[in-house]
């Protein structure tokens, strides 16, 4: 009896107790979905384009923000942005060059053991090169907001608007809209989509799938800058981070492997799904819910729906 | 038969070099203490892995360039990365072993709880200091771990035993944050039984590790909660987050206390001004304003032969490494003046650890006065049942702010034996030893 009224009546009851903190909660799960929809989307352009699930997405993040962060101390933190973007520009090069094109054909399971075996280097180098002690943000340096707001409409209302929470939403919803735009309107755009749906016959019309690898993984590189900038910016840069992208594929069950728009829906559903869980919920499993919530969702999905809200049902003929 | 040949002359030469190596062994040069560091470099925990390592081989190295080792034998000592990895600290533990180590510091107690039932087989003690298994600061039942200079259970109580100091513990709510780990689940059962002996109410925040910089679930239920002071058992990039979402929900960091693995220089350097008034526990001084550190920096740092940056110098971290080279170089000085040999092993090791004596007039001849309170090896008592002090950080610096505080002994020294009890209960070939 119990635990029906831990589970249908408490978590009711304390929603309407402290309004307040419910509306937090949303906000939170919606900046932290924001933020995991921007990891899957890395993913996602890089499986489209090559059906590569790139286990390295999650080292990239870390890898971008950390060559920033060191840049910055040396010179302004905008020339060292810049700097950031050559360096993943070629390391999206190097990637197509000594890991992609020689495994042309391979089975996808051995593009995967690469991009594995590239985390793996990454790490090495990026430890070798920047250390592994965690960094603080160039935030202020880079113009982003600091601070906070408080929203209080009501007598006794405190929800609080971190400055970087809502740059983060504003700033991935533009590189959402941006990155649509690329990939529906541009002729590089149009030349990846037909390389998603047959490798083949892209190459037949003359399309270089070296050079669209090349860009789709820069693209990618792009994706994981923002995204190390902007969880850096919420905490701080360091080799922690790398696991928070492993959230990102349950964000990728339940969206879809392929879809943009998967990617943020499914970011999501899982963002705020795991805060509002965890604040109401968690209670009943002693707390600490968040760190499984995301995979016993994507395993319903699953079961249910493999192909996630937003991929394409995969018919075999046999 | 050319291989044969290559074989045949590759060992004959390999003998031939190795001789004047085995003369020299045997009249007493080359002879050294190997001690086995079972760092991490690398990975999310490297922040704090990294200044303890530095710290506590550049204690080592002073000793060498100055004192030409301990006992006139130099010391060797050896890392092995972990990554805070129990089956990586294994693989460490397993690949040196046999190198003649006289201790191991795993630095985790994930990796501390697997090699204390290895010690007793090995013969190599096992010296996790200020962490790992709260219980094995019972000799009786513990020969071959110790906790020297105190346990986790008697840091909490000490940090209870502050707040009581503060405006009482009676009729309080205690937030507990912690790594949903081995270490930060460890004080739980002290927590469950000293609330309802002092009459406070505590609340669990577990992180999960892969969660560390993605708090704002656990700092929504603080707010839900409305503890009255929130304690932290954090590691590695965890204590950074944790203290921004205090900040970000206005907790009052006054309330808030890290143990003395949550703060460092490496934890509120890049909060900064953000995380001022944030307390945690210590027992290790800060600072280079000790004789020895000042030789740590004339001999090794200046020398250039350190990896530490020279600015890093002094920084709680580095200096807790240091703090544990000097307890090991503690009990090997003891044990060679026991046993009478310059080159012991783990056994004499374990007498030493068992015997030295870390008093006051023994800092002061180190060069550590003032830097950490006295303590004194025993075979009952394998923690020493230490003293901690607690710090403020002042936006850009740690500054101490409360003098030594005992722990609760009385309070706490029964639950750790009946918690030994308990450990060795069902291993009925456990080695225990008496103690007079």
């Amino acid at each position: 009896m119990e635990l029906l009224n831990e589970i249908f009546i408490e978590p009711f009851v304390l929603m309407a107790d402290i309004p307040d903190l419910f509306v937090q909660t949303i906000w939170e799960g919606f900046v932290s979905g924001i933020l995991y929809a921007l990891i899957a989307l890395g993913f996602v352009l890089i499986f489209k384009a090559s059906g590569v699930f790139n286990f390295a997405q999650g080292i990239m993040v870390v890898f971008a923000a950390l060559a920033l962060v060191s840049l910055s101390q040396f010179m302004p933190a905008w020339i060292a942005l810049i700097l950031t973007i050559g360096i993943m520009a070629l390391l999206a090069i190097g990637i197509e060059r000594a890991v992609l094109r020689p495994l042309v054909g391979q089975d996808d399971a051995i593009l995967l053991m690469a991009t594995i075996g590239l985390t793996l280097f990454l790490q090495g180098v990026g430890e070798t090169v920047f250390g592994g002690e965690p960094k603080a943000m160039v935030t202020e340096e880079l113009g982003l907001p600091t601070g906070s707001t408080d929203w209080s409409p009501f007598e006794g209302w405190r929800v609080t608007l971190q400055h970087i929470d809502v740059a983060a939403v504003v700033i991935a919803t533009l590189m959402v809209i941006g990155l649509a735009i690329f990939f529906s309107k541009t002729r590089i755009g149009r030349a990846l989509r037909a390389v998603a749906d047959d490798h083949t016959a892209a190459l037949s019309v003359g399309i270089s799938l070296n050079q669209i690898w090349a860009i789709v993984w820069f693209a990618a590189g792009i994706v994981a800058l923002v995204t190390g900038i902007m969880w850096g910016a919420r905490s701080d840069v360091s080799f922690a981070l790398e696991v928070i992208a492993l959230k990102a594929l349950a964000v990728l069950i339940l969206g879809g492997f392929t879809s943009i728009p998967g990617a943020i829906v499914g970011g999501l559903i899982i963002g705020i799904g795991e805060k509002v869980f965890e604040v109401y919920w968690g209670g009943i499993f002693g707390g600490g819910v968040e760190a499984w919530f995301a995979y016993v969702l994507a395993l319903i999905f699953l079961l249910f729906r493999p192909q996630g809200l937003f991929g394409e049902k995969i018919i075999e003929r046999v | 038969m050319k291989l044969k040949h290559l074989i045949l002359g590759g060992a004959v030469a390999a003998m031939t070099a190795a001789a004047p190596l085995t003369a020299a062994m045997a009249d007493g040069h080359g002879k050294e203490l190997y001690i086995p560091n079972l760092s991490y470099r690398t990975g999310p925990f490297a922040g704090g892995g990294i200044p303890f390592a530095n710290g506590f081989n550049d204690y080592f190295a002073m000793l060498n360039e100055r004192d030409g080792g301990i006992g006139g034998v130099k010391i060797k000592v050896e890392e092995c990365e972990t990554g805070y990895n129990a089956q990586k600290g294994v693989e460490c533990y397993e690949s040196t072993k046999g190198n003649g180590a006289l201790v191991y510091n795993p630095l985790s107690t994930g990796i501390t709880l697997q090699l204390i039932p290895k010690a007793p087989v090995d013969k190599i003690p096992v010296l996790s200091m200020g962490y790992g298994l709260s219980a094995a600061a019972v000799g009786t039942k513990f020969p071959w771990t110790f906790t020297y200079p105190t346990s986790y259970w008697s840091q909490m109580s000490s940090i209870l035993k502050y707040i009581d100091a503060n405006g009482g513990l009676q009729g309080k709510k205690i937030g507990f944050i912690y790594l949903d780990a081995g270490y930060g689940r460890e004080p739980i059962p002290l927590l469950e039984k000293l609330a309802p002996q002092l009459g406070f109410e505590w609340v669990g925040f577990p992180v999960a590790g892969k969660d560390m910089q993605n708090q704002s679930s656990q700092w929504l239920n603080v707010r839900k909660e409305r503890p009255d002071w929130m304690i932290m058992w954090g590691w590695g990039a965890m204590n950074a987050t944790a203290v921004r979402e205090a900040v970000k929900i206005r907790f009052p960091l006054d309330r808030f206390i890290g143990n003395w693995w949550a703060g460092a220089h490496a934890d509120l350097d890049p909060v900064g001004e953000d995380g001022k008034g944030y307390k945690a526990a210590n027992f290790s001084g800060v600072g280079t304003d000790f004789p020895a550190l000042q030789d740590v920096k004339k001999y090794v740092v200046d020398a250039g032969k350190s990896q530490v940056e020279p600015d890093k110098v002094g920084d709680v971290l580095y200096n807790r490494g240091l703090f544990n080279a000097v307890l090991i170089a503690e009990a090997i000085k003891t044990a060679q003046e026991m046993t009478g040999k310059d080159v012991v092993t783990g056994e004499d090791m374990r007498m030493g650890f068992e015997n030295f004596d870390l008093n006051e007039a023994r800092l002061k001849e180190l060069g550590l006065e003032g830097f950490t309170g006295a303590v004194k090896g025993s075979c009952a008592d394998h923690e020493g049942a230490g003293a901690i002090f607690i710090q403020q950080w002042n936006g850009s610096d740690w500054e101490r702010t409360s003098d030594l505080i005992t722990p609760m002994t009385d309070v706490v020294r029964p639950l750790l034996e009946e918690a030994a009890e308990n450990y060795i209960s069902d291993k009925p070939n456990w080695q225990t030893q008496e103690c007079s």
